[in-house]
Order: C-alpha cells, then structure tokens, then sequence
C-alpha cells in the first residue's frame, strides 16, 4: 500500500462508496458502440462484413483478469457480407445454415495477462453446430468509464463447414476469416466493488 | 511508296505492325471480355461466377493499359491517308467514329473499375496488385455506374458494329484498301508499295 493509500484507510468508507479504478468491474456491453466485423478474401480481393446484431456479457476487473468472464452470442441473419447476393448466399446450407443455426456463441473459459493491457482470452467457439477451442489476444484500454476491448484474430472457415460443397475451393474465398471485434463495456454502479 | 510531303522520312501508305498487333490484340480482348460480361452476369452466384467476374476485371484493366500504349503510338504514327476515291463526308464519319472508339475504349474499363469500387469490391489486377479505390461503398452509386457501364458497353457494341459493316463495305464493294492495309494477310489490291 501506498502512503496515500495508508492515509485513506480510516476513511475506508467513502473508499467502498467510490469505486477506485483497480477494483471496477466492467458489465456493461455497450452494445451501440460495439461492432463485429470481419474481411473474407475472394479472389485475393479483401472484402469486409459485418454482424450488426450480437450480445455480449462481459465481467472484467483490469485488478482480477483471470477471473474475468465473457460470452459473445451473434445473430446469423444480421450478417453484411458486402452485398444483397452474398447475404442471401452466406444464408444458405451451404455456408452458415441460418435457419437451423440462427445464432453462434463464444464462451470464454480463461482470460491470461499477457503483461501492458494485452491479455490472451481463450474460449469455446460455436457456429453452425460445431464448437471448438479458440484463443484471442485482446488488448482493453481503460477510458474515462468505459473499458473498450478490442481482437482480431484469423479463424478457418473449413473447421465449421462454412462454405462447403462448391464453396470449399478456397482459391476463390479464402479459408482464412480475419474477424476483428470491438467492445465497448462500462461499469454498472451498482456492481463496483 | 507512297511519300508523306511532310514527313518524308515516314512510309505513308501502311499501318505500322505495332499499330496492326495492337489493333487486333485490342480487338480480340474487347469482343471476348464483352461477351464475357455479358454471361457472366446471368450466372447464379457460384465460385465460377466469382472467378469469372475477377477475370474479367483483369482483363479490362489490361485492355485500359494496351489502349492507353496504342494511343501513345498512335499520337507519333499518323494512319495512312484514306483512299482519293472516298467522299469527305465519308472521311469524317471514320475519323469521328474512330475518335469515338478510343474514348469508349477507355470509358468502358474506367467506368467498371469505378463500379467495383462503388460496389463494394476492389479491383486487385491479376490477384497480385490491388488497384486503388477512388470511390466509396455506395449501393445507389454503384447501381448508377453499372447502368452506366452497360450503355458505354453497348453504345461501343454499336460503334463497333458499324465501324465492321464499314471495313467489309470498303473490301468487298468499294474494293479499296481500307481491310487490307489493317489486315496484310490479305494481301495487296495494288502493287505499289511496301508494307512496313
Ligand atoms: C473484328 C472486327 C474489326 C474489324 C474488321 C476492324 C477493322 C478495322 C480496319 C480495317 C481499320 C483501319 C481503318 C483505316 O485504315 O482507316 C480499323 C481501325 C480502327 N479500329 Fe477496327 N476493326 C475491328 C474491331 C475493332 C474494335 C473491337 C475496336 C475497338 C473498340 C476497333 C477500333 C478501331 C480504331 C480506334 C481504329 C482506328 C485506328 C487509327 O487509325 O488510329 N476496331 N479497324
């Protein structure tokens, strides 16, 4: 502890009141400044969509990272895939069966600090009936109120069957997905510990 | 051989071979890369049809460079003189249609590359270098270019038409020059001169 620190002891109570920045809890997806995006390659040409539709939970002390918590549900039918002809395409069975899989979920199962403000967030992904291990690096900058997160990572679109059938010829739509997330979470007053 | 006044170290009565590869090479590419276009856009989305329209980016981009080489040459090789025996309104009619192919022939890969932009997808040449994106992803825009695209495509279907309906009237009833000297295989009507 500080002498600073020290010297607020006695007041220990206003210090519960006021939530000090190592021990905020950031709940709060703020789902409007938030943004999934993603670029696919056709044909070498690097196209970018997006999903506007997806929730997010997120609980995550900058003081406690590893007990943080995180889960990402996505909305299949919100996808922006650059054009009216490949939302409709992506839709299919051949690519994210939208019918049958409306939504696809990432729970995370451990958060690492990897040292600065970067951590490594490690989880189980979901897309079309397939669940498998992903791992993230994340960097989360403080803000004012607000913890903004931000990811990119590559995934292969093979290991959830997305575009299958004539579409897994990947010197056409690459089978890498760079997917790059943004989120923006404040805390709630009535969580700050 | 005919001697140009002007220049009279210049062989007047013949396309240079430069100018007659170009012409056919040029040709060729702009019937195949149209009719492509024309097919490729009925096609259901398939990875061949995504395949297809990247070829024919491609090979737009490359008939823009072989146009813009042809008339580099074309502005330091003047075309030989048109046959005595062709009247003046005749010869302005070809000049003009010729002035207006080459304005086509760049106003119809501008106007695609533009489309592409607008429509969201960058044109990367041969999948290799990727052509910069003047425009921003607009769908009104890029709707409007691709009407755009079309009537510069058949108004240049129209021209070319024409421009070939002329060249065979010149060879089978006029009986003059004119296909011969952009086409050498056929041979001379006359005996003077040399083709260069
Ligand atoms: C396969 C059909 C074609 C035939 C038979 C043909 C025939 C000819 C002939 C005979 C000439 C020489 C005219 C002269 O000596 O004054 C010529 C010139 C020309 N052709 Fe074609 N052509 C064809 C296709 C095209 C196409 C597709 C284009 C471009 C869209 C084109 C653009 C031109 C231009 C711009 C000239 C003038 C060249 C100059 O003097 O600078 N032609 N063509």
């Amino acid at each position: 502890m500080t002498k600073w620190a020290k010297r607020l002891v006695p007041g220990c109570a206003l210090a519960f009141l006021l939530p000090a920045a190592q021990a905020v809890e950031f709940n709060q997806v703020q789902i409007p400044k938030s943004s999934l995006a993603f670029v696919s390659k056709q044909m070498n040409v690097p196209v970018e969509g997006q999903f506007k539709s997806f929730r997010s939970k997120i609980a995550f002390d900058p003081a406690k990272p590893a007990a943080a918590k995180a889960e990402l549900e996505i909305d299949m039918a919100s996808i922006d895939a650059g054009s009216k002809d490949a939302n409709d395409e992506v839709a299919t069975k051949a690519w994210f069966n939208t019918q049958a899989f409306p939504t696809a979920r990432f729970v995370a199962s451990s958060v690492k600090a990897l040292g600065g403000n970067r951590y490594e967030v490690a989880g189980k992904m979901s897309i079309k009936g397939t669940t498998r291990d992903l791992a993230t690096p994340v960097t989360v900058r403080l803000d004012g109120g607000s913890a903004i997160i931000d990811g990119s990572l590559v995934i292969k679109r093979a290991d959830y069957a997305i575009g299958d059938g004539m579409w897994a010829d990947f010197s056409v739509v690459a089978n890498e997905i760079q997917i790059k997330f943004h989120l923006v979470a404040t805390a709630s007053p009535a969580a700050a510990k | 051989m005919r001697i140009n006044p002007d220049h009279p170290h210049r062989v007047d009565n013949g396309y240079t071979g430069i100018a007659i590869s170009l012409h056919w090479l040029i040709a060729l590419a702009i019937v195949g890369s149209f009719s492509l276009g024309l097919y490729m856009h009925e096609l259901p989305l398939s990875p061949q049809k995504l395949k297809l329209y990247s070829w024919h980016k491609w090979a737009g981009v490359t008939i823009f460079l072989f146009v813009a080489l042809r008339l580099g040459w074309r502005l330091f090789h003047r075309p030989p003189e048109l046959p005595a025996t062709m009247p003046d309104w005749q010869r302005k009619v070809a000049a003009a249609t010729h002035v207006l192919l080459y304005v086509l022939m760049f106003a119809v890969p501008l106007s695609g590359w533009l489309m592409s932009s607008a429509k969201g997808f960058q044109t990367v040449w041969f999948g290799v270098l990727p052509l910069p994106d003047f425009l921003n992803k607009s769908e009104t825009l890029g709707d409007t270019l691709q009407q755009v695209h079309m009537l510069l495509n058949f108004s240049m279907a129209a021209l070319v038409l024409a421009h070939v309906g002329a060249a065979l009237k010149h060879y089978f009833i006029d009986r003059d020059d004119i296909l011969r000297r952009m086409i050498p295989l056929l041979g001379k009507r006359q005996t003077s001169g040399v083709v260069k």
